[in-house]
């Protein structure tokens, strides 16, 4: 029996971009240079998060005009955006061919209490998380692959590092309690108890878990990945930088190579300048993007 | 331990390879520059993208060095972009790769992650019962040529070859509990000992 948009389909294409980068782009051009940088697949946006941020307003899904010219122009997954809860956007997105939604608190969320069912579709979605109650939740609810929501568009790192640290640590926690526990552990965190007890019977979540939101140097792209991530989404980090075709090279190599300094060292020489930074404390906490969803 | 395989550790699903072939008692290595390479048995592609892996190839000669250890004898196993990276052609691509096995590869052959699937799989050389294969935004080979053994396919599409001291499947084998395509692999490994 064959079948199409099963759980181990969905999941198994976030196990294919381990160790890889997902670059945010807007047009073919920025797709090309991306794919040219060994990036295991792009996020077609119309406007890089920081340029949300500066922009302000509501945030919506791209037009499918870019959807599609970026699908046409690379030959790795095409991503894109839908708004939190907003099941047409996620359809419109299936219809067009999107490889992955990210279901994504950059864009301004549709429903302020309710994600989408993400069981109800043949495409697999990637969620942001803080926490590892979050996390489940999102998988619970049909979520393929798990990211750090950091802050975007900040090019400040501190974010992501805190929640990809906070679900490492209550990973840890579930794992030396006595199963007797476990459900009040899930009821403290808000998760599903299932899928609590896979993860205190394994150790790590059910899906791939990705870094992002504030991602801005190789260095950034190393740390996330001896904290433990399986990849990295750079989001404004490469085309806000100086010069994003050696940028966007350097961060693959460094995802790559995270674990051996002497490589690092040579891998961050002669970039130029990162994109502009933003201290989280600036930021009024109703514009922090990470506190959209529940 | 049986010997030591290594697995190439660029990019992909590289960690459940290595979960496989260790439980199958296999010491393994991480292959991520040409260092790494010294004294393994056997080396596996493993799936992922393959152009963000032929761009890490290329980056320290890494991709040279399993050339020169193929025309050796070196055994290797392709799954899904490891499978394109052996191949001498790409229709419609002119995509670095290591261009070792006679097989002309379409990518994304059966179309976007939409049309993604799994499958029962017949593979005679394996038995009577059924291989699950998962099928991700796959390739299959459109052209072998005769020297290139066709261990499987699924309607009409060649998607599980053997070359010599080279096999490449367009699943991913590594992702399903079933090990009996590893065992096969670690048999030729033993064999070209």
């Amino acid at each position: 029996m064959s079948e199409i948009g099963s759980w181990k389909v969905k999941t198994g294409l976030a196990e294919m971009l381990k160790g890889g980068v997902i670059m945010d782009v807007t047009t073919p051009e920025q797709a090309k240079i991306a794919e040219e940088a060994g990036a295991c697949a792009v996020m077609a946006l119309e406007r890089v998060p920081s340029d949300i941020r500066a922009a302000g307003g509501v945030a919506r899904m791209a037009d499918p005009t870019i959807i599609q010219k970026i699908m046409e122009a690379v030959s790795i997954p095409v991503m894109a955006k839908a708004r939190i809860g907003h099941f047409v956007e996620a359809q419109i997105l299936e219809a067009l061919g999107a490889d992955y939604i990210d279901e994504s608190e950059v864009l301004t969320p549709a429903d302020d209490m309710y994600h989408i069912n993400k069981h109800a579709f043949k495409v697999p979605f990637v969620c942001g998380a803080r926490n590892l109650g979050e996390a489940l939740r999102r998988i619970g609810e049909g979520a393929a692959m798990i990211r750090t929501k950091g802050e975007p568009g900040t090019g400040n790192v501190v974010e992501a590092v805190r929640h990809m640290r906070t679900v490492m640590s209550d990973i840890r926690k579930l794992t030396t309690m006595p199963k007797e526990e476990l459900m009040s552990a899930a009821k403290e965190m808000g998760a599903p108890y299932d899928l609590v007890v896979y993860v205190a019977e394994n150790g790590k979540l059910p899906v791939v878990n990705f870094a992002a939101g504030g991602i801005a140097t190789p260095a950034d792209a190393a740390l996330m990945m001896q904290l433990g991530v399986d990849g990295i989404f750079v989001g404004s980090g490469i085309f806000k930088s100086s010069d994003p075709k050696a940028r966007a090279k350097a961060v693959v190599l460094a995802t790559t190579h995270f674990n051996d300094p002497k490589m690092l060292a040579d891998i961050s020489k002669d970039l130029g300048e990162a994109m502009p930074g933003l201290e989280i404390s600036t930021i009024a906490e109703n514009q922090r993007m990470q506190e959209r969803g529940w | 331990m049986k010997g030591k395989v290594g697995v190439l550790a660029l990019q992909g699903a590289f960690r459940e390879h290595r979960f496989v072939l260790e439980s199958l008692g296999w010491d393994v290595a991480e292959v991520r520059k040409p260092s790494d390479l010294e004294g393994v048995q056997g080396l596996v592609l493993p799936g992922g993208e393959s152009t963000a892996m032929a761009k890490l190839l290329q980056s320290d000669g890494l991709g040279d060095r399993i050339k020169e250890l193929a025309a050796k004898d070196l055994p290797l196993f392709g799954t899904c972009a490891g499978m394109i990276l052996l191949a001498k052609d790409i229709d419609g691509s002119d995509q670095y790769r290591l261009g070792l096995m006679d097989v002309t590869v379409k990518r994304n052959a059966f179309g976007r992650q939409i049309a993604s699937f799994e499958t029962d799989l017949s593979v005679p050389a394996l038995g009577s019962r059924p291989v699950r294969a998962v099928f991700i935004r796959a390739p299959y080979a459109a052209r072998v040529a005769p020297n290139v053994g066709i261990l499987a396919q699924h309607e009409g599409k060649i998607v599980f070859v053997r070359q010599g001291n080279m096999l490449a499947s367009a699943f991913h084998p590594e992702l399903t509990p079933d090990q009996r395509i590893h065992g096969y692999f670690l048999k030729m490994v033993s064999e070209y000992q």
